[in-house]
């Protein structure tokens, strides 16, 4: 039986693959990803039709380099035509389709590439989709996407990097970047999965589905097992993230009934599996974290001390002011909401004006029964926050305490 | 068909003079429950382009540049923010009555107490491609 989403998976997961083929073969990453791009859009429109051919990473090889040949054939034209039989040279040897998928994400996570470009790039690349799902999952013009993928394309071609691993530090540094943007590409999916946006929800599934890639590509490597863990302890909680509405469910509220319990245990499983090989990194930490959320009843039988001490490592890891205030959270849920309070005090020099740090200080207030204070920060923060969602949760938060209290209603 | 633009600003209007940080948690709800719904109308009629919600004048901020030197940036608080863009809708409908009846809709999306805002839509067609006989 074909079905398209099985033809869609399987040539999702061959788009590497045989990338990697055509560009050892032609030596010319831009126009072999073109070719290959062309090809899974064929096999997009005959599989379905026709059928699943026999040796569908064999067929889109062979379509690949016909439209590489055809173009050297085209630019060639004047000079001489190409023998038809060179078209229908067999595939060459199986090279591991593991290294290439893997040099293949250190190449579309180049240092010299915007964090845009190299999301972007990736995602055709390596993950096989189209220029125009890529562009509606990021709600721009094909058009433009076409150009930034363009773009970066030339860029890697102008820093002449070579369809290699690379050596020593470099391969370390330029692993962290393929990791960094596979998590950017997640949450870029995952923060946006709520109501009317519900397609971009896509994008989280195109990281996970990418991260389980590299870590077929490096089992060994524990920060990539703490990233996949990461992606799947936060997303197997997106059922209860959004209210029938499209409102957003904050973590306190949410029914956890609702979570993925096979994502959670999958999660649980990489982490632990992880931890027990040596070297701790942020993404592990934070796939505790995570953890250890996913692994409570509720709010109240959550191991905020533990949380509190993992945010505590994770800050002295990274010194993300963005991290503090979540330390902050869990100190307050630990020790009670003067503690949260202090935490925050130091944090109005690195976060002036962020939205989070008032919704977070609200939060405390509101805890702290203070809720005039909390109302005023709500206020402040709905006025700051960009995500209409937010804006929406943080403005009924105000409207929710200022009923219980005696402030008048209009104050200005 | 043609495109509008139905922009709408800040400014008090005639059924609602209080911002909506200051309004009841229902009459908040009741007011976001009607703009999804008439989005969501809008894009069952295939007549919604997009609509989008701009974060808050807080965030503005005015940009001049003379090209030499350095541009200049200025921030809020704006004395005249109520005349700041809070949102719009990009409409593709048959006529200009259709857009009309859309901004109407609109306008009299419900207040504190249910009671209709009246906000003014300001209603701008979109420049097209010339007609072909001219």
């Amino acid at each position: 039986m074909t079905t398209g989403a099985g033809t869609e998976d399987l040539l999702r997961d061959l788009a590497p693959q045989v990338l990697g083929v055509v560009i050892r073969r032609f030596g010319d990453f831009d126009s072999a990803e073109d070719a290959v791009q062309e090809a899974l859009l064929a096999a997009a429109v005959h599989w379905p039709a026709e059928g699943i051919p026999a040796n569908p990473r064999g067929w889109l090889i062979q379509a690949a380099v016909r439209r590489m040949t055809d173009q050297l054939r085209s630019e060639r034209a004047r000079r001489r035509r190409e023998d038809a039989a060179a078209m229908a040279e067999p595939p060459p040897a199986d090279v591991t389709g593991r290294d290439d998928t893997l040099i293949l994400l250190f190449m579309c996570c180049h240092p010299a590439l915007t964090p845009a470009s190299a999301i972007a790039l990736t995602l055709r690349a390596v993950g096989g989709l189209t220029t125009a799902e890529i562009a509606n999952a990021f709600l721009v013009p094909e058009s433009t996407m076409a150009q930034r993928i363009s773009r970066a394309k030339q860029r890697i071609k102008a820093s002449g990097v070579p369809f290699l691993m690379p050596a020593g530090t470099e391969w370390a540094q330029r692993l962290r970047s393929v990791m960094h943007v596979l998590y950017l590409i997640f949450n870029e999916g995952y923060a946006s999965s709520i109501g009317a946006d519900l397609h971009r929800t896509e994008l989280s599934s195109e990281a996970i589905r990418l991260a389980r890639m590299l870590r077929g590509a490096l089992p060994d490597d524990g920060e990539v097992a703490g990233l996949l863990a990461l992606m799947l302890l936060t997303d197997a909680r997106r059922p209860a993230r959004t209210g029938p509405g499209g409102e957003l469910i904050p973590l306190a509220e949410q029914d956890r009934t609702l979570w993925n319990r096979a994502l959670i245990a999958e999660g649980m499983t990489l982490v632990t599996e992880a931890l027990a090989n040596g070297v701790v990194g942020e993404y592990q930490v934070q796939a505790l974290i995570a953890a250890a959320h996913d692994g409570a009843e509720s709010v109240e039988d959550t191991d905020w001390p533990q949380i509190l001490a993992l945010y505590g490592l994770l800050e002295r890891m990274t010194g993300n002011p963005m991290v503090a205030l979540n330390r902050a959270i869990a100190a307050a849920m630990a020790h009670g909401p003067a503690a949260g309070l202090k935490l925050l005090e130091p944090l109005d020099g690195p976060l002036a004006g962020h939205y989070r740090l008032d919704a977070v200080r609200a939060h405390l207030f509101e805890i702290a029964g203070d809720p005039q204070a909390a109302v005023t920060h709500y206020r402040a923060a709905a006025a700051r926050t960009t995500s209409t969602p937010e804006r929406r949760y943080l403005t009924t938060q105000a409207a929710r305490l200022r009923a219980g209290t005696a402030e008048p209603g209009a104050d200005g | 068909m043609t495109k509008f633009m139905l922009l709408q600003n800040y400014e008090a209007s005639a059924g609602c003079d209080v911002p909506m940080t200051e309004w009841a948690l229902e009459d908040i709800k009741s007011h976001i429950a009607f703009q999804e719904a008439l989005n969501a109308e809008l894009a069952a009629n295939a007549e919604l382009v997009d609509a989008q919600g701009l974060a808050g004048p807080e965030l503005a901020k005015f940009v001049t540049f003379d090209g030499a030197g350095a541009p200049v940036v200025t921030d809020g608080p704006f004395p005249e923010s109520k005349e700041l863009l809070a949102g719009y809708r990009m409409i593709d409908v048959e006529s200009e009555d259709r857009a009309i009846e859309i901004a109407a809709q609109a306008s009299a999306a419900p207040g504190p107490g249910g009671i209709p805002i009246q906000q003014p839509i300001e209603v701008r067609q979109v420049m097209g491609a010339p007609s072909s006989d001219l």
